[in-house]
């Protein structure tokens, strides 16, 4: 049953997106996010808009997969139109009892619900279409710079793929150690909040235990095969930007470009 | 000297309480002399807590000699500046599968050893290839290694020692989490990493259908070496293996109680076909 979860929500497909650099795609998702931010009009929007629809359609990945992301975050938006919608005082529109919708607060509401969307659609596109394991060694390149402020760029970029490729087993060990404390008669099921929390404290005291001593032995592991940090260390695929991704960084360029153009005339 | 060498390897476990004082010692290793020649194949026998798994850490420099010494292809392990060199040189293969696969695709696990010797990115793709090719797991190179059998996993670990192109290759119990076809399985890739490659194997294990094949075999018992020899004169010592808690094949244990009631078989049978043909021999008289 657990270890049906697949994680990361990677789509399978053969597209420009799919194959650019992964280092494009951070650069561009987290322009994306700034450019959203610094618009503050309805063109400005418009254009942050076909711009999301392009990259979609260019991505092939069915637009329901990224609506799926949406529905994490759909109680955060509630809570922020309502009480944009409520609270921001200026010219009334609608009023009912103490509460009063007014024009600003009912603008605001709007764009603050769009803005979010497209934000989580934006992201979820590139986690859509990058490997997780791309996406690592993207992040360590980009943020190669951060090694002279002295961040462990190298190790955060190692645990973040080791734990990747451990998530799957951890889940099968959780799995078995549910199965063999169900079997001795644990109930998981039944009981409030507290008591299902207090069930949780067999389940996970095997697992920690198990956890750590993997982590020994696959430290012992890479030790025995000379891993030493980062120095010295050559790529086995090594990331390399293409013609591809220049011209992706233009389009992104031009796009940024315009999105401050608007935000700055508008 | 040979490829590995050790000299009185002694080796003890210092158990602390609480604030750190010492509260025993455990002496896992004890005078340990070992001499192992390039291209041989050698197999280290002994149950559970008998040192030998703690005798192949010393070998991969991942523990160090509290007495004695140990030489790697002429190199001390308690040299620092030789650590890397070592381990290059004794790749180490752990029980479990899971544990020690960094990658999450079969080629790039591979490829780290490789990678973090600072091998250049074409030559890394060449050694991966022909080390998966090596141990019959090239189609999987782009799988993921937790959808592969536990047989599989191993030959994929092996493939990844490999990769480093080691002279000799060290396994700990590669096969005490594995079920009979994938014990078969790694044996034989193993056995052909010997014959083939002419690649030092140093095996250590408890079944004792594994060693058949070694040139030489040591057995392990509370730190010492307790015996040492070919396969056929340690399994022709039925009863000194069963006083270390060692189980011997059925076919040598069968022909040895046959010997026990009088039958004119030799001792030291290996094999079934052995067995059939000494028993021919023994009833035409």
């Amino acid at each position: 049953m657990i270890r049906d979860i697949t994680l990361g929500q990677y789509y399978q497909a053969d597209s420009v997106i799919h194959r650019l650099d992964p280092r494009v795609k951070l650069v561009a998702t987290i322009g994306f996010i700034i450019s959203l931010f610094v618009v503050d009009s309805w063109v400005g929007y418009v254009v942050a808009a076909l711009f999301l629809i392009a990259m979609i359609k260019l991505s092939k990945v069915p637009f329901r997969y990224m609506v799926k992301g949406m529905r994490a975050i759909v109680f955060i938006l509630l809570i922020t139109v309502v009480f944009n919608l409520f609270l921001t005082p200026g010219e009334p529109l609608v009023s009912v009892w103490k509460l009063t919708i007014t024009k600003e607060g009912l603008r605001i509401a709007v764009l603050m619900a769009v803005r979010l969307s497209f934000l989580i659609v934006g992201s979820s596109l590139m986690t859509l279409t990058t490997t997780p394991n791309s996406l690592t060694d993207g992040m360590e390149k980009l943020m190669k710079p951060l090694k002279y402020l002295k961040v462990p760029v190298h190790e955060i970029a190692m645990m973040m793929s080791i734990a990747l490729r451990f998530i799957p087993i951890l889940l099968e060990e959780t799995d078995k150690i549910m199965k063999a404390q169900i079997a001795r008669g644990a109930d998981f099921e039944s009981g409030n909040l507290i008591k299902k929390a207090k069930a949780m404290v067999p389940l996970l005291v095997p697992l920690f235990i198990s956890a750590f001593r993997r982590a020994n032995d696959l430290a012992m592991a890479m030790e025995a095969r000379c891993y030493r940090g980062g120095e010295h260390r050559t790529k086995m695929k090594p990331l390399c930007y293409r013609a591809a991704d220049r011209i992706a960084y233009g389009v992104l360029f031009l796009y940024f470009a315009g999105c401050v153009t608007i935000g700055v005339l508008l | 000297m040979g490829i590995i060498k050790t000299d009185k390897l002694t080796f003890e476990y210092i158990r602390r309480d609480e604030e750190g004082n010492v509260e025993g010692i455990t002496r896992a290793v004890d005078g340990v002399d070992l001499d192992v020649k390039q291209g041989d194949f050698i197999a280290i026998l002994g149950h559970n807590g008998s040192g030998k798994s703690t005798l192949a850490k010393h070998i991969n420099a991942i523990l160090y000699p509290t007495e004695g010494t140990v030489w790697v292809d002429g190199m001390d392990t308690q040299e620092e500046s030789h650590l890397w060199d070592i381990r290059q040189e004794a790749g180490m293969v752990f029980q479990n599968p899971d544990n020690q696969i960094i990658g999450q695709v079969v080629e790039e696990d591979v490829g780290f050893g490789p990678e973090n010797m600072g091998v250049p990115t074409k030559e890394i793709w060449e050694r991966v290839e022909e080390s998966l090719k090596a141990v019959g797991m090239y189609e999987f190179r782009k799988h993921s290694p937790n959808k592969l059998s536990g047989g599989q996993k191993q030959r994929v670990s092996i493939a990844g020692v490999i990769a480093m192109h080691p002279k000799c290759i060290i396994l700990d119990e590669p096969t005490a989490m594995l079920d009979p076809n994938g014990r078969k399985e790694v044996i034989r890739a193993v056995r052909a990493l010997n014959d083939v490659e002419g690649i030092t194997v140093v095996l250590i294990t408890h079944y004792m259908e594994e060693i058949i094949h070694a040139d030489q075999v040591f057995v392990m018992d509370k730190g010492h070496i307790a015996m040492e020899g070919t396969p056929r004169e340690i399994f022709s010592r039925v009863d000194e293996l069963k006083e270390l808690r060692l189980d011997v094949p059925q076919v040598t244990l069968l022909a040895h109680e046959l010997r026990g009631k009088g039958v004119n078989l030799p001792e030291g049978i290996l094999t079934i076909e052995e067995f059939v043909e000494a028993l021919n021999g023994c009833l035409s008289f």
